[in-house]
């Protein structure tokens, strides 16, 4: 039930040095054979590149128009990033306001939910029409999409304090701020860095969405323009590169989960 | 200062540290649940009183009503000679679950409630190192010694007790509040704890209200074993315990202990089918 050695809790046998580590290399491999597969599909079918191009079309489109490809990319990287961060500040704002009493929680929440309901590609007429085309209104989508989980999880964690550990502090004469400070705001961490992983994804979703439909810039606008010229290998450019940045941003966010809040993960390996 | 208070000679002895008056507890609203009616209960200073009683017989609402976290609807409930309207902050508490923080070092749990007192917060920062060697000391009465800076999911369920149990005395209570401490625990876990209480209830100035279901702990740990109704709870029986301290675990064994203990069942099973 307990380790009290820090190291790893598996216990590995001895191996020969020269065995290869598949779980380690697994990811490279299985993508690679996507993009195997994939090509051996579409040559054998025959499909025509303005359906289906093979993967070595994408690639050579990605090098063909790199500079495009590169330049728009950061263009959403930076819508996608801002918004998220906003979404960061305010949805631990919000959530913690929410959690902080049982009363915010049941007036807000169904408020919430109807809001988070709401398509965003259904709102970005509307910053359009207030902000303009452009970077603005990718970055307000990015924000709005992203911000509900956020709020979502740290709100649960306020809302899910034991009773016992309210009750000791309480009974030592703590006040609301100090639960709250003490106890409240950290156990919420875990949900909250938990969340960013979700956020960070569907930020991607509310900058494209609102570059593909209001913009001159970003991955979103590119290939809604390589698809008016039938130019399918760039839109499928333009897909790998937001895969990538996606995968980037992920894999950032699930070691910054992992850095702050490891406690988490290894008090619930323990139990 | 506690040992003042035996000098008030108001109405020629001193006056109880707890002192529950006639009081009803009613959960949610005039319709609500009637958890306890006409409770009546005193605890002298000092003494280690345990309560017993049926499931559901209104022990938790006890332990609430006298730590200031629930105000009765009827009657009086009297700390230190005050009467509760606030929690009071010259208790510990400790549940039957453990409710360490897991991103705190054992020590740092224990510290806890000094963040928290009135009169330790402010103190806190700028004699830290008193504190910390206050907890140190705490950590090895219950046997954990060096194990401060340990997170708590890397201690075994028994010794988060333990540093459960120092969390409530950090501050010095002059009322420590166990809830089922041991409920958890395993038979030979539980009676080493038994000892740790025993000679934390000999060493320190504190007084001690332990809930329990396991008739054997109240025995031989209590100087008072209070035994409750069943639901509305009220104190249907007082029994002082006659057994001489220290008390030994070879107590448990002897005859007039297990009849003592025999007899508590038999109340309690009166409790439980007069419900």
């Amino acid at each position: 039930m307990t380790t009290l050695d820090t190291s790893t809790p598996v216990a590995v046998p001895p191996k020969p040095a020269f065995t290869v580590n598949w779980v380690r290399l697994a990811p490279f491999l299985y993508t690679i054979g996507l993009f195997v597969i994939w090509e051996i599909g579409v040559r054998i079918s025959g499909l025509p590149h303005t359906i289906l191009p093979t993967p070595t079309r994408v690639f050579e489109a990605i090098i063909q128009y790199w500079s495009p490809i590169w330049k728009n990319s950061l263009q959403t990287l930076y819508t996608t990033v801002l918004g998220f961060l906003i979404a960061v500040v305010a949805g631990l704002g919000i959530g913690l306001f929410i959690g902080w009493s049982k009363t915010i929680y049941a007036g807000l929440y169904p408020i919430m939910v109807g809001f988070n309901a709401v398509p965003k590609v259904a709102l970005v007429p509307i910053l359009v029409i207030w902000f303009g085309i452009g970077t603005v209104p990718a970055v307000l989508t990015a924000f709005l999409i992203s911000f509900f989980p956020i709020v979502v999880n740290v709100a649960t964690g306020l809302a899910t304090i034991e009773p016992e550990t309210e009750d000791v502090l309480r009974a030592l004469g703590a006040k609301k701020m100090d639960i709250m400070l003490k106890v409240g705001i950290p156990r919420s961490m875990p949900y909250f860095f938990g969340s960013l992983k979700v956020s960070i994804t569907l930020a991607f979703v509310g900058s494209v969405v609102s570059e593909t439909v209001a913009s001159n810039s970003g991955l979103g606008n590119m290939m809604a323009s390589a698809q008016s010229n039938f130019n399918v290998p760039l839109v499928f450019a333009g897909l790998l590169m937001l895969a990538f940045e996606g995968i980037v941003m992920y894999a950032l966010m699930a070691w910054f989960e992992q850095r702050m809040t490891g406690w988490a993960h290894r008090s619930t390996m323990a139990n | 200062m506690g040992r003042t208070f035996f000098l008030c000679w108001g109405l020629g002895m001193a006056s109880p540290l707890v002192s529950i008056e006639n009081v009803d507890m009613r959960y949610g609203g005039p319709s609500g649940t009637l958890a306890v009616s006409g409770l009546n209960l005193k605890i002298n200073r000092g003494e280690f009183v345990a309560v017993v009683g049926p499931s559901g017989c209104g022990k938790s609402t006890l332990m609430k009503l006298t730590t200031g976290l629930h105000i009765p609807q009827t009657g009086a409930v009297i700390v230190a000679n005050q009467q509760v309207t606030k929690p009071v902050s010259i208790v510990g508490m400790a549940f039957q679950n453990p409710t360490m923080l897991p991103w705190r070092t054992t020590l740092e749990n224990i510290l806890l409630p000094l963040e928290i007192v009135e009169r330790h917060r402010h103190r806190l920062r700028a004699h830290k190192a008193e504190y910390v060697a206050k907890a140190e000391k705490l950590l090895e009465t219950v046997g954990l010694k060096g194990f401060g800076d340990k997170f708590p999911w890397q201690l075994s369920g028994g010794m988060q007790q333990r540093a459960n149990l120092c969390r409530a005395l950090i501050h010095e209570p002059e009322l420590l509040m166990l809830d089922e401490p041991f409920g958890a625990l395993d038979a030979f876990t539980r009676e080493e704890l038994w000892c740790v209480i025993r000679d934390l209830h000999a060493s320190q100035d504190v007084t001690i209200v332990l809930v329990t279901h396991d008739l054997r702990e109240s025995v031989f740990l209590a100087d008072k074993v209070v035994v409750m109704s069943a639901r509305p709870g009220r104190v249907v029986a007082e029994h002082d315990v006659p057994f001489e301290r220290p008390r030994q675990l070879e107590l448990l064994y002897e005859p007039a202990f297990n009849e003592m203990v025999q007899k508590l069942h038999g109340e309690i099973a009166t409790a439980r089918a007069a419900a």
